[in-house]
């Protein structure tokens, strides 16, 4: 587990990820708590599945810090993942970022789950009451037609 | 030898989530070709490659002991 970014199958404590930027320079933290949904399009699910392919989603949530202290020297990024079964209402994921104006820390949150969704090696698993289904590339921005992201979509 | 690590729906089709096989001095291209053909994959076209926890272009040549693992889209948050 790196001290700022981490991959958790037990239940998350947003407080925990939030002390974690707590500082004195801050004059805004921006949390952002993803949270499982019971119906998508119409469809009930049940619960779901998260795993993840540990120590690199560790890394590139790390990664994912850096890539906002590019962007915004000033800001303290915090970011949990759960993995395992999750109930419906049940957190998946909690980001924080603080920064000393609030605009940034709400940019450098958006930033983060966005990237989540594109290098972040977790998958999840929806369960519904007439079937199961790994569930890929939720953004749908990227076909990924070379089989990889490219360079850009990387670093 | 290489470790091969298979995440979500390649696992599932698997039936394993590591596979044991000698990668050395392939393109991660050839891995994938070979994957493909003994587990009839075809999601494989669509995964990402990282090799020793990096994401890897498929011209990466591959060494002994690293670890290649197989990513499909991801869908975390």
């Amino acid at each position: 587990m790196n001290d700022k970014f981490w991959i958790s199958e037990q239940p998350l404590n947003i407080q925990e990820v939030v002390d974690l930027v707590t500082r004195r320079e801050a004059g805004a933290i921006n949390t952002f708590i993803g949270t499982v949904r019971e119906f998508t399009k119409g469809k009930r699910t049940l619960y779901l599945e998260y795993q993840s392919y540990v120590p690199m989603a560790e890394k590139k949530l790390a990664q994912i810090g850096e890539e906002i202290n590019e962007k915004w020297p000033d800001a303290e990024t915090a970011i949990a993942h759960r993995i395992g079964r999750l109930d419906i209402t049940d957190i998946a994921v909690v980001i924080a970022v603080s920064t000393p104006h609030r605009a940034d820390s709400y940019d450098a949150s958006r930033y983060a789950i966005e990237r989540i969704k594109e290098i972040v090696p977790i998958w999840k698993k929806e369960h519904w009451e007439n079937g199961e289904e790994w569930i890929g590339d939720q953004k749908e921005q990227k076909a990924y037609p070379t089989g990889h992201p490219e360079e850009e979509d990387l670093t | 030898m290489n470790k091969i690590l298979l995440f979500a729906r390649l696992q599932e089709k698997a039936g394993q989530a590591e596979v044991e096989l000698d990668a050395v001095n392939k393109s991660i291209a050839e891995v994938k070709a070979l994957l493909k053909e003994n587990y009839q994959m075809e999601e494989i076209d669509t995964s990402m490659v990282a090799v020793n926890e990096e994401y890897a272009n498929s011209d990466v040549v591959v060494k002994e002991g690293d670890t290649i693992a197989f990513i499909p889209p991801v869908s975390g948050g």
